[in-house]
């Protein structure tokens, strides 16, 4: 599926975030919502911004003193601001770079993601120029440097008119004017940003922007306990008649500069221009990955209730005026083939996904089918996995190919169905294997909320065996032979262990009486 | 809402987040300049002599022109490349030719140079060619300074008075 390098990688990963959950719980685990992390603390540096930029002084002799009257005179609010944004920005790159460090691992950057991949590498420049010209501002040594350094880095381009580095040659150089287009420069830059997160996450349906409000509280306090604590400080003033020594950088913006000092402009330049480039082009180097064919409608089956578009994560499915006349629905469901992961969503959220209604013929029909793992087969395969299980306990586990392995839990009272996805599994394909005597329980695991490999499958699992969103699992459904368990691909031992436990479960319990005769069977 | 269970492992993992952030916003320090030295920095842009000379258009060629265009002397705008030179104490540190920037090489030739000096007395000439003749530097400085630490010294181009600047 994927080398063995991100193999290790994502196992080592997920036994992180596992005991990360053990430590703090799940709702404050900021793995699973890493970018929703860099959304926060982009509010937090935009809110502190707007209040610095109140008392700046744009102009290169009062610079340096407005912002130490910020952290100094203004006691100790200003401070507190000023240190918020620096270290706000700061625990935005780190989530972004965790982000994007975590979206690999979890093979989350190809197919029909590669937009939102391909738009988050400009971020990163976005990010880092936004952080760059906002340490200038301070115009202290720390700026001085990182001034000289970007303008040589720029003159190398030969593309200005003017060399930008001889602003920066003595102190007569610089005017008022360059901290007006600096500050300028630094208020436009995160706007864009702005506007480029927007369109990071345009493709991506139900994206996550707001962490959990556990997490919003602890991180608010921790940024504000960090900023009392240890306060953001300025070098001396910048002094372009005196070189610079010593110095305490952000290593969170400036991690290329020193690269730059010791190799020079022309690698500085191949190392940002080749790892955009390697990055952006990520998505279509998966030379042996396969890409799975697109979800179908099926235009006289669907009746436009617009379920598949609502649980689709990537917005494939939409809703449009229907012109075909094939069925009375004013609407009809299109699918957008080059947004479609194929993970089945759509399908278990579809109401003519439902083994129990009435089919002509071998195949059972749908209204939005996964033409390599459609729905007749899933219900066949339901059968077939079960067929000849032997004992009082046997259970039927319907989990997804990402997690765990559910291959080793098979047995001669245990039966496997593994899906694209665990939101594939429609509600009603669990009553049907207690109607029908395939199974005395059913386990059905998913990779935990956050992990799954397309977004959301896990989280509509959930909510449809617990009735509270459609298709709901039907009431009648006996709930103590029905058990839902979270696994990552790690975490096929505690799986067993869950296995294990279930069926001494059900061995307790009484059998299962089964109406002889009920409409739904009747239709059956 | 918290729970209990949870507060002190809430608490050793903000601080741990708290400590990674503070300690790279401002850790491990970096040495950009020794700063028992001075800086020296050579930097100019400087035009150099055009190529060719003008030339008076004759009668015919003038009349071949547009009515607009009929100037009475064609000048072409190539400049040639200009080469810069350093010494340090007699010894040449640096050497460089740059063409003149334009898609019609017409701009300027640029320079820059930065490099780390020790302290104390040095002997500092520059010499420049920018005219058409390959055997000789038409600008040729010469200055001798006394550095002291983490002094910035600039060698550059007053393109006003046409002579080197040392400053």
């Amino acid at each position: 599926m994927s080398n063995p390098i991100k193999s290790a990688v994502r196992a080592g990963l997920f036994r992180v975030e596992s005991g990360w959950d053990m430590l703090v719980g799940r709702e404050s685990n900021p793995m699973y919502c890493l970018g929703a992390m860099s959304w926060f603390f982009f509010w937090v540096v935009g809110a502190t911004g707007l209040y610095l930029f109140v008392p700046y002084d744009t102009s290169a002799v009062r610079a340096w003193s407005s912002i130490e009257y910020i952290s100094r005179e203004q006691w100790y609010w200003g401070g507190l601001i000023r240190s918020l944004h620096r270290y706000g920005s700061d625990a935005m790159v780190l989530t972004m770079m965790l982000h994007l460090v975590r979206e690999w691992c979890l093979d989350r950057y190809h197919g029909a993601r590669w937009f939102a991949w391909f738009t988050g590498v400009p971020l990163i420049w976005m990010v880092f120029s936004s952080g760059v010209t906002g340490y200038w501002l301070v115009w202290d040594e720390l700026a001085q440097y990182l001034a000289i350094g970007t303008a040589e880095w720029m003159d190398f381009l030969g593309i200005f008119g003017q060399s930008i580095a001889r602003n920066f040659l003595n102190p007569g150089a610089l005017t008022d004017r360059f901290f007006t287009l600096l500050i300028f420069i630094h208020i436009a830059v995160p706007l864009f940003l702005l506007m480029a997160m927007w369109v990071h996450i345009l493709r991506i349906n139900r994206a996550n922007t707001n962490p959990p409000r556990p997490l919003v509280i602890g991180s608010s306090i921790m940024l504000v306990a960090l900023s009392l604590l240890h306060p953001a400080q300025s070098h001396p003033i910048a002094d372009l008649g005196k070189s610079i020594g010593d110095l305490n950088p952000d290593w969170y913006f400036m991690a290329l500069y020193p690269l730059y000092d010791a190799k020079g402009p022309l690698v500085t330049w191949a190392v940002s221009i080749g790892a955009s480039l390697f990055l952006s082009l990520m998505p279509w180097m998966a030379f042996r990955r396969k890409r799975r064919a697109a979800a179908v409608v099926t235009s006289d089956l669907c009746n436009g209730c617009g379920n598949c578009a609502s649980d689709c994560p990537f917005g494939a499915v939409v809703l449009r005026p229907r012109t075909d006349g094939l069925h009375p629905s004013p609407k009809l469901a299109v699918m957008q083939p080059d947004l479609c992961t194929s993970c089945g969503m759509c399908m278990a959220s579809c109401n003519k996904t439902n083994p129990f209604l009435p089919h002509t013929g071998e195949t059972r029909t749908t209204a939005i089918d996964i033409p390599d793992f459609t729905f007749d087969l899933m219900v066949k395969r339901v059968s077939a996995r079960t067929h000849g299980l032997v004992g009082k306990n046997r259970v039927l586990i319907i989990g997804c190919e990402h997690g765990a392995v559910l291959d080793h839990l098979k047995g001669p009272s245990v039966g496997v169905l593994p899906l694209h996805c665990t939101g594939m599994m429609p509600p009603s394909l669990i009553d049907y294997v207690f109607n029908k005597d395939l199974a005395d329980g059913v386990l059905v695991t998913a990779c935990r909320p956050g992990e799954c490999f397309y977004r959301l499958g896990p989280e509509w699992t959930e909510l449809r065996m617990n009735g509270e969103r459609v298709p709901k699992l039907r009431g009648a459904v006996p709930r103590d032979r029905v058990r839902l368990f979270w696994a990552a691909s790690t975490e096929t031992k505690a799986l067993m262990a869950e296995l294990a436990a279930f069926r001494v479960a059900l061995e307790e319990l009484p059998p299962i009486v089964r109406p002889e005769s009920t409409k739904r069977r009747v239709a059956e | 809402m918290i729970k209990p269970r949870y507060i002190a492992g809430q608490a050793v993992a903000y601080a741990a987040f708290a400590v990674v952030i503070a300690y790279f916003a401002s850790n491990p320090v970096y040495r950009h300049h020794n700063p028992d030295n001075a800086l020296l920095k050579l930097s100019l842009t400087h035009a150099g002599q055009k190529v060719g000379e003008c030339k008076e258009r004759s009668a015919d060629e003038l009349a071949k022109l547009p009515p607009n265009m009929r100037a009475k002397q064609s000048c072409g705008r190539e400049r040639n490349a200009v080469t810069l030179e350093m010494d340090i104490d007699g010894v040449k540190v640096f050497s460089q030719t740059a063409k003149p920037a334009g898609l019609s090489g017409d701009g300027r030739s640029r320079f820059y140079d930065s490099r780390e000096i020790k302290v104390g007395r040095h002997v500092i000439q520059a010499r420049m060619r920018d005219g058409n003749d390959p055997n000789v530097f038409d600008q040729v400085a010469e200055v001798t300074v006394e550095l002291a630490p983490r002094q910035v010294f600039v060698v550059d181009f007053d393109e006003e008075n046409g002579k080197f600047e040392f400053k």
